[in-house]
C-alpha cells in the first residue's frame, strides 16, 4: 500500500483531533480528542516502520529493520495510559469543585 | 631637594583629610595644630626649595602619568623652577599666616564647623600649590577647578545665610565662565601641539600659527579674567567679602585670584607672541584698574573697599603682564600678597573687636583702643599708595615705568589709579581709626586689641610690607639692586629677547617717581584732612556720579538685565513650555501608548484554553506557510478550488 | 483484498472520529472512539503489526476508553449538561482544523522522498511479539524498567489528587 494513503489518513485523523480540541468545551472530549491524536501518530509510525522494513528486507530477510518504530509505539502507548489516569483525575478533581467539565472554567486558574 | 617637593601639596592634603575626617572627634586646638603645622610644614620645605632651586636652578620632577594613551602622555609632573618656588613661598608662608590667624578669629564657632573651615583652607591651598606647581596646564587645571571649588566652599562657609550661599554660587559660576576659556585653550593646546608640558609647548611655539597663538592666549586670558577678577567677570570677587574674613585674605593674597597672573606670567612666551592679546590683556587691565579704583572710593564697607582695591591691583598686574613687564607683574603679586592680607588681617581685627560690624560710618576713633591693629593697618595702606620706601611703592613703580615705556596713555591713566588707591585707602583709615567713635555704647565698652595669633600675622605682614619692596629696588638706584629680576630672568629670557626694550633715562625715571610720590602724598593729606571731622550726620544722599559710584556702577545690574533676566526667561520658556508640553508630552505619550497597548493586549490572555489552542493551531498553519514557502502549497490550494 | 479492507477501515476510522466530535452526548462520543479504536486496530492487523493490533484492543479500546466511560457516568453527563462553544467558534475552530490539514497534505505531495514507497502489508514479521519482546527485553530493557517507575508515579500521583481533602 503506497505510503502516502496512510499519512493521508493520519493526517485526516489528526487534524479532526484538533477540530475537536478547537471545537469543544467538554473536558473529557477534549481528553478523548487527544487521546486520538496519539494513535494518529501511532498509527503512522507503524506504518513508517513497515515502509523502511520494505526496503530492508530486499537485502537481507532476517533483519530487524524498522522494529524501533514499533517499540516506540508501545512505549506511547504506555504513557497514555499513565497520562489518561492523572488527566482523568485531574477532570474528576475539577468536577468535585466546580461541578462542571467545562474547560473555560479553567480560566479561573488566571487568578 | 627638588626630589622632596611633592611633600609640599603633600601636608595641606593630609591636613584636609585629618581635618576633615576628624572634624566630629577633633578638639579646636587641636584642629589648629594640624592645619597650621601642616602649612607651615609645607612653608618649610618650600623655603628649602627656594634656596635649592636659588642655588641650582629648577627641574621638572615627575611622579607618575596622570593620563597615557598610546604615545600621547600626560605626566603627573611638578614644574619646580624661580617662578614656582616663589609662588610656593608666598602661598605657603602667607597660608600659614593666614591660618594661624583663623585659630583665633574663627574660635566662635562650633567644633565640627571649625574643623569643616580648616579642612577648606587646607584643601584651598593644596589646590593652589598644585596649580602652582604643575609642570603642564592639565595638572594646572586641576588645580584651577579646585581652588574654584575651595572658594565656593569657603565663601558660603556660613550656609545658613541666603545671601550668602547666592554670593558664593556667583563666584563659581563666574568663575566657570572663565573656565571654560582656559579648558578651551586646552584643547586648542593638545591639538596643535599633542602636548600640555610646559617645556614642550614653549620649545615648539614657534610651529603654531599667529592666530593660533592669538586664540590660545585669549582664551587662556577669558580663564584669568574669571579667575582674578577683571572686566567683565570681576563681580564675584566684592560679593565673596561674604566668606569669613582670613578667607578674604586668602583669596585676596595668596590663592585664587593670582592664579590668573601666574598663568599668564607662565606663559610668557606665548603672550609675548600675540601683540594683540598683550594689548587687550594692558587695555582690560588697566580698565580694570581705574574702574575698580572709583567704584573702591564711595564704598562704606570695609571689606568691599578692600575687595575692590584688589581688583583695582589686580588690573595693575594684568597691566604689566601686558606691556611686557613680567617680573614686575609677579613683584606686585608678591607684594600685593603682603598689604592686602595685612589689609584685611586688620580688618578681620577690627571687625572682631566691633562685633561684626563691617560699615565704616560706625567706626572711627580705633586708634587708641586697638594700637597694634592701626599701626600694622597704617603701614599696609601706605604700602597700597605707594610711598617709598613701602613695597607697593616698588612693585607699581616698576609696572607704570614699564607702562610709560609701551604708552604714555597706559602711564597717567595707571598714576590717576593709583591716586585713587589712595585716596580711598586713606578715606578708610580715617573713618575707621582717626576721629571719634560712632558706634554704639556696648561696642566702645568691649573694643580691645585681638590675641596674639591675630596680632603676630599682622606684625610679620606689617614688616614684610614695609620691607619686602626691598628685593626690587629699581636700577636706576643701584647696579644689580633688582635681585628680583635676576632671580626670575631664567623664566622671562625668552620673552625678553623677543620683546623690543624700551630704557628710560635716569632723570625721567627720577622725575616719574618723584611726581606721582608727591600726588599722592598731597591726595593722602586730602583724604585724611576732609573724612577727619566725620560725622554720621553729614552723611546726605549722595547724587550724580556720587551716587552711581555707590552703586558700582549699577554693573550687576546691568548683568541682571542683559544676562541673568534673559537667561531667566529662556530657562523659563523651556521648563514651562519645552519641558512640560514637549519632553514630558512626549515621555508621558510614550507611556501612555504603551499602558494602552497592554491594556487591550490583555484581553488576548483570557485565560480560555480554547483560545489559546486556536491561536496555537492558527500560529503553525502561518509558521508552515513561511517555512516551506514554496510555490507547491499556492499551487495545490488553487488546484483544490 | 487488502486494498478494500485498506479503504473500509479508512473510512470507518475517519467516520468514526468525525461521530466523536458530532456527537451531543459524551457516552456516544466514547463508543465511536472504541470504533476507531478498533478500525485502527484493523490496520495494524493490516500491517501484520500484530502484537500492537492486541494491545491498542486491550489498552486502548478496553482499560482506558472503559475509565473514560466509567468517569463520564460518574459524573452523570449527558446532552443536556453539555457545555456548547459558540458557532463563530466552533465555525472558527474547523475552518482553522481545515487549514492545518491542507497544509500538512500539500507539504506531504510535494516530499520527493515518499514517490513510491510502500509499506509492507500483511507480511514481515518484525510486529511478531517473540521479535518485539527480545527487542524490549535486551537493547530496551532500561526504557522499559523506567516506564514502570512511569506508571508508579502516575497511579501515586492520580491517588493523590483524586484524594479527599
Amino acid at each position: 500500500m503506497p505510503i502516502q494513503y496512510y499519512i493521508y489518513l493520519c493526517l485526516t485523523l489528526f487534524s479532526i483531533g484538533i477540530i475537536g480540541v478547537l471545537t469543544r468545551r467538554n473536558a473529557i472530549i477534549v481528553f478523548m480528542c487527544v487521546e486520538l491524536m496519539l494513535n494518529a501518530v501511532n498509527l503512522l509510525l507503524v506504518a513508517f516502520s513497515k515502509m523502511h522494513h520494505a526496503t530492508a528486507v530486499v537485502g537481507d530477510a532476517a533483519t530487524n529493520a524498522g522494529i524501533e518504530g514499533q517499540l516506540f509505539v508501545f512505549f506511547i502507548m504506555v504513557v497514555a495510559a499513565a497520562e489518561v489516569s492523572v488527566g482523568l483525575a485531574i477532570i474528576v478533581m475539577m468536577y468535585r469543585n466546580t461541578h462542571s467539565v467545562d474547560i473555560n472554567f479553567l480560566n479561573r486558574l488566571k487568578n | 631637594m627638588s626630589k622632596l617637593v611633592y611633600l609640599v601639596p603633600l601636608f595641606p592634603l593630609l591636613g584636609f583629610l585629618v581635618n576633615g575626617l576628624g572634624r566630629k572627634s577633633m578638639s579646636k586646638s587641636l584642629i589648629g595644630i594640624v592645619g597650621s603645622g601642616s602649612i607651615l610644614a609645607s612653608f618649610v620645605v618650600s623655603l628649602l626649595i627656594f634656596f635649592d632651586v636659588k642655588a641650582s636652578g629648577g627641574s621638572v620632577v615627575t611622579l607618575f602619568n596622570f593620563i597615557k594613551v598610546d604615545s600621547f602622555t600626560i605626566p603627573f609632573a611638578f614644574q619646580v623652577d624661580q617662578l614656582s618656588s616663589l609662588f610656593l613661598l608666598i602661598i605657603t608662608g602667607i597660608g600659614f599666616l593666614i591660618h594661624l590667624y583663623s585659630s583665633a578669629y574663627m574660635h566662635e564657632e562650633e567644633p565640627q564647623h571649625f574643623g569643616r573651615y580648616f579642612a577648606y583652607l587646607n584643601l584651598f591651598i593644596f589646590s593652589m600649590l598644585l596649580l602652582v606647581l604643575g609642570a603642564n596646564y592639565v595638572i594646572m587645571f586641576i588645580g584651577w577647578e579646585g581652588v574654584g571649588l575651595c572658594s565656593y566652599l569657603l565663601i558660603g562657609f556660613w550656609f545658613k545665610n541666603d545671601n550668602y550661599n547666592y554670593a558664593a554660587k556667583k563666584a563659581f559660576v563666574m568663575n566657570r565662565i572663565g573656565d571654560l576659556g582656559f579648558l578651551l585653550a586646552l584643547f586648542w593646546l593638545l591639538l596643535k601641539l599633542g602636548t600640555a608640558s610646559y617645556g614642550d609647548v614653549f620649545a615648539n611655539v614657534s610651529q603654531l600659527s599667529s592666530f593660533d597663538i592669538t586664540a590660545i592666549t585669549m582664551l587662556l586670558f577669558v580663564g584669568a579674567i574669571g579667575k582674578s577678577a577683571q572686566i567683565p567677570l570681576y563681580t564675584w570677587l566684592p560679593d565673596a567679602m561674604a566668606g569669613p574674613t582670613p578667607v578674604s585674605a586668602l583669596i585676596h593674597a595668596a590663592t585664587m585670584v593670582t592664579a590668573g597672573i601666574y598663568m599668564i606670567a607662565r606663559s610668557n612666551i606665548l603672550y609675548t607672541m600675540a601683540p594683540a592679546t598683550q594689548t587687550l590683556v594692558a587695555v582690560i587691565g588697566l580698565a580694570t584698574a581705574i574702574f575698580a579704583a572709583t567704584i573702591a572710593l564711595k564704598q562704606n564697607d570695609i571689606k568691599k573697599v578692600l575687595a575692590y582695591s584688589t581688583v583695582s591691583q589686580l588690573g595693575y598686574m594684568f597691566l604689566g603682564l601686558g606691556v611686557g613687564a613680567y617680573t614686575g607683574a609677579v613683584f606686585h603679586v608678591m607684594t600685593h600678597a603682603f598689604f592686602k592680607a595685612l589689609l584685611f588681617l586688620a580688618a578681620g581685627s577690627v571687625i572682631h573687636a566691633m562685633h561684626h560690624e563691617q560699615d565704616i560710618r560706625k567706626m572711627g576713633g580705633l586708634k587708641k583702643h586697638l594700637p597694634i591693629t592701626h599701626i600694622t593697618f597704617l603701614l599696609g595702606c601706605l604700602a597700597i599708595a605707594g610711598i617709598p620706601p613701602f613695597s607697593g611703592f616698588f612693585s607699581k613703580d616698576e609696572i607704570l615705568t614699564a607702562a610709560f615705556a609701551q604708552n604714555p596713555l597706559y602711564y597717567f591713566i595707571g598714576v590717576a589709579g593709583a591716586l585713587m588707591t589712595a585716596f580711598y585707602m586713606f578715606r578708610l583709615y580715617t573713618l575707621t581709626f582717626l576721629g571719634q567713635f560712632r558706634g554704639t555704647q556696648e561696642q566702645e565698652h568691649h573694643l580691645q586689641e585681638s590675641p596674639w595669633q591675630m596680632t603676630l600675622p599682622l606684625i610679620v605682614l606689617a614688616i614684610l610690607s614695609v620691607a619686602g619692596g626691598w628685593v626690587g629696588i629699581p636700577e636706576v638706584f643701584a647696579e644689580h639692586a633688582h635681585s628680583l629680576e635676576h632671580f626670575l630672568a631664567p623664566i622671562f629670557a625668552e620673552s625678553a629677547k623677543l620683546a623690543e626694550q624700551h630704557h628710560l633715562t635716569a632723570s625721567q625715571e627720577y622725575l616719574m617717581m618723584g611726581a606721582s610720590t608727591a600726588a599722592i602724598v598731597v591726595v593722602i593729606l586730602l583724604a585724611i584732612n576732609s573724612y577727619k571731622k566725620y560725622q554720621a550726620s553729614d552723611d546726605t544722599a549722595a547724587t550724580g556720579l556720587g551716587k552711581v559710584l555707590e552703586n558700582k556702577w549699577y554693573v550687576d545690574e546691568l548683568y541682571d538685565a542683559v544676562v541673568v533676566n534673559p537667561l531667566h526667561s529662556i530657562a523659563g520658556f523651556f521648563k514651562n513650555i519645552i519641558e512640560k508640553s514637549g519632553i514630558d508630552g512626549l515621555v508621558n505619550g510614550v507611556g501612555k501608548l504603551v499602558g494602552y497597548g497592554s491594556r487591550q493586549l490583555r484581553l488576548v490572555q483570557s485565560g480560555q484554553v480554547g483560545n489559546y489552542i486556536l491561536i496555537m493551531v492558527l500560529c503553525m498553519v502561518v509558521f508552515f506557510l513561511i517555512w516551506f514557502n514554496d510555490a507547491t502549497i499556492v499551487r495545490f490550494i488553487s488546484k483544490l478550488f | 483484498m487488502i486494498e478494500i479492507l485498506f479503504f473500509f477501515l479508512s473510512a470507518l476510522a475517519v467516520f468514526s472520529a468525525i461521530m466523536v466530535l458530532v456527537s451531543k452526548n459524551p457516552v456516544h462520543s466514547v463508543l465511536w472512539l472504541i470504533a476507531v479504536f478498533f478500525a485502527i486496530s484493523g490496520h495494524y492487523v493490516l500491517l501484520n503489526a500484530q502484537f500492537l493490533a492486541i494491545v491498542n484492543l486491550i489498552v486502548y479500546a478496553g482499560a482506558i476508553m472503559v475509565l473514560f466511560l466509567f468517569v463520564i457516568m460518574l459524573m452523570n453527563l449527558n446532552t443536556e449538561t453539555e457545555p456548547q462553544k459558540h458557532i463563530w467558534m466552533k465555525l472558527a475552530g474547523v475552518i482553522s482544523g481545515g487549514c492545518f490539514l491542507m497544509m500538512l497534505i500539500s507539504l506531504v505531495r510535494q516530499a520527493v522522498e515518499m514517490g513510491g514507497r510502500k509499506a509492507m502489508m500483511a507480511e514481515g514479521d518484525i510486529g511478531l511479539i517473540k521479535n518485539l519482546g527480545k527487542m524490549l527485553f535486551s537493547e530496551y530493557v532500561v526504557p522499559f524498567e523506567i516506564t514502570s517507575i512511569l506508571f508508579l508515579s502516575a497511579m501515586v500521583g492520580a491517588v493523590v489528587i483524586g484524594k479527599k481533602h
